[in-house]
């Protein structure tokens, strides 16, 4: 082996050590920081949202499910998110980019509410 | 009675105490539900005969009048209790059809649809056309307003009405008003009817004699039944302000699927039953969703609503019957 191609292949091992421990070090710090998933799931029946007040990090994306005999919608009270009506078994999905507290409701039974808490 | 029984009771209809109905006239509303009934308020004094005898048509005056009101047909629905509402719906027109008198028109009180569906108005339109009576008034319910904020129901059912479909008119010497109270309903409320339509109200009415019979008809109850689930409107008291002077006042709602009453002076307030599904009394069930009901019994909590007008009498006279 050259002097050249040793040197490299003594550089080589290292970096690649250290670009795994870097990659590996980073999954993990992500799994430390944020121990809430990047998705979250509310479930509406018997014309409730649950849990009523969900608390997300920046950039997790909830999903409504239908599971209801009768359709809901998701409706923020500030206009930052509305869904579809969603019939049973549908799903209406919004992704929060903004650190917040978002209150929302269901526009066709208004008496339902909920909130999403975003930080 | 024993005391436990009446403290059970009691305990059971406390969150009803305020709405004006005493705790007897409840127990008799709910007695009510589901039969076939007819209800006459003569000189102030409730009279009930079997419903066999009904009103006796031969003895009517010229001005004298029927008209039926229908609600809550959801087509679209195809859960338990019913798979099949446009076939209840059918039964309901053909009940009407087979009455001895065609009434003038018919009433329905909203939440024609499940969706908002084109077809399901569609449907609607094509069940509705076989009706002895030719002359349809609506009011939406929220089930109308469901896509681009009942912009479609406006368009197929909403001729000749304002803002999200209120209107009123007059039948042989007796004053209707459709008032719309499922449009922008906010957040933790229960129905609205909103200020503009309220402005509307009290200029529709300014200047009317107050012997004038007066109908007032609105999906969602105009007066509070059980807030928990969002059975009453939230600026209704404002809309009765207008229609206390008045000699006769009859108020007709949907929405809660099942048959309820009150008397407040002049104003009689009632809740049809549904042509779809019924739903559960309040607070008997985790939520006002459709109630389940053995197929056999369907037919039984379901129903429609004919009133009578007779001229010089004071009040309209509410028959309720089911479709089986």
């Amino acid at each position: 082996m050259t002097r050249k191609s040793a040197w490299i292949a003594g550089l080589a091992a290292p970096v690649m050590i250290a670009t795994l421990l870097l990659v590996a070090g980073s999954r993990s710090a992500k799994a430390n920081d944020q121990p809430s998933a990047a998705s979250a799931a509310v479930k509406i029946d018997n014309f409730v949202f649950g849990p009523q007040t969900i608390t997300v990090p920046v950039g997790a994306t909830v999903t409504w499910t239908n599971s209801d005999d009768i359709p809901h919608t998701a409706v923020s009270t500030e206009g930052v998110f509305k869904s579809k009506v969603m019939d049973t078994d549908e799903k209406f999905s919004y992704t929060f980019t903004k650190a917040g507290t978002y209150s929302y409701y269901c526009s066709i039974h208004p008496k339902m509410t909920g909130k999403v808490v975003v930080q | 009675m024993s005391d436990k029984n009446q403290d059970l009771i009691d305990q059971k209809l406390q969150h009803l105490n305020h709405d004006g109905v005493d705790r007897r006239g409840f127990l008799k509303c709910m007695a009510w539900a589901g039969t076939g009934l007819v209800w006459t308020m003569s000189g102030g004094v409730p009279v009930s005969r079997a419903f066999a005898k009904a009103i006796d048509r031969s003895a009517g005056k010229a001005g004298d009048f029927t008209f039926v009101q229908i609600s809550d047909s959801h087509i679209g629905f195809n859960k338990p209790a019913n798979p099949d509402v446009t076939a209840t719906l059918q039964t309901a027109m053909n009940k009407i059809n087979a009455m001895p008198h065609v009434p003038d028109f018919i009433i329905h009180t909203g939440d024609l649809s499940q969706l908002s569906k084109p077809s399901e108005f569609d449907t609607l339109d094509q069940v509705l056309k076989g009706a002895s009576a030719k002359q349809i008034f609506f009011v939406p319910g929220e089930h109308d307003m469901l896509t681009d904020n009942g912009e479609q129901y406006l368009e197929r059912y909403g001729k000749g009405t304002k803002g999200t479909g209120w209107s009123s008119f007059d039948h042989k010497g007796v004053h209707f008003v459709g008032l719309v109270n499922v449009a922008n309903l906010k957040a933790g409320g229960m129905g609205s009817l909103g200020t503009e339509q309220l402005e509307w109200l009290e200029d529709d009415l300014k200047g009317r004699s107050a012997s004038t019979p007066i109908v007032v008809f609105a999906h969602i109850p105009l007066w509070t039944i059980y807030p928990d689930w969002g059975w009453g409107t939230d600026d209704s008291e404002q809309a009765l302000s207008y229609v206390k002077r008045f000699g006769s006042v009859t108020v007709l709602n949907g929405h809660i699927h099942q048959i309820m009453q009150k008397v407040e002076g002049k104003v009689s307030f009632h809740t049809a039953m549904s042509t779809a599904f019924p739903q559960p009394a309040p607070g008997t069930a985790p939520s006002a969703g459709p109630m389940k009901v053995p197929a056999e019994q369907l037919q039984k909590v379901l129903g429609i609503t004919d009133v009578n007008y007779v001229r010089g009498q004071h009040s309209l006279a509410v028959v309720d019957s089911t479709l089986g």
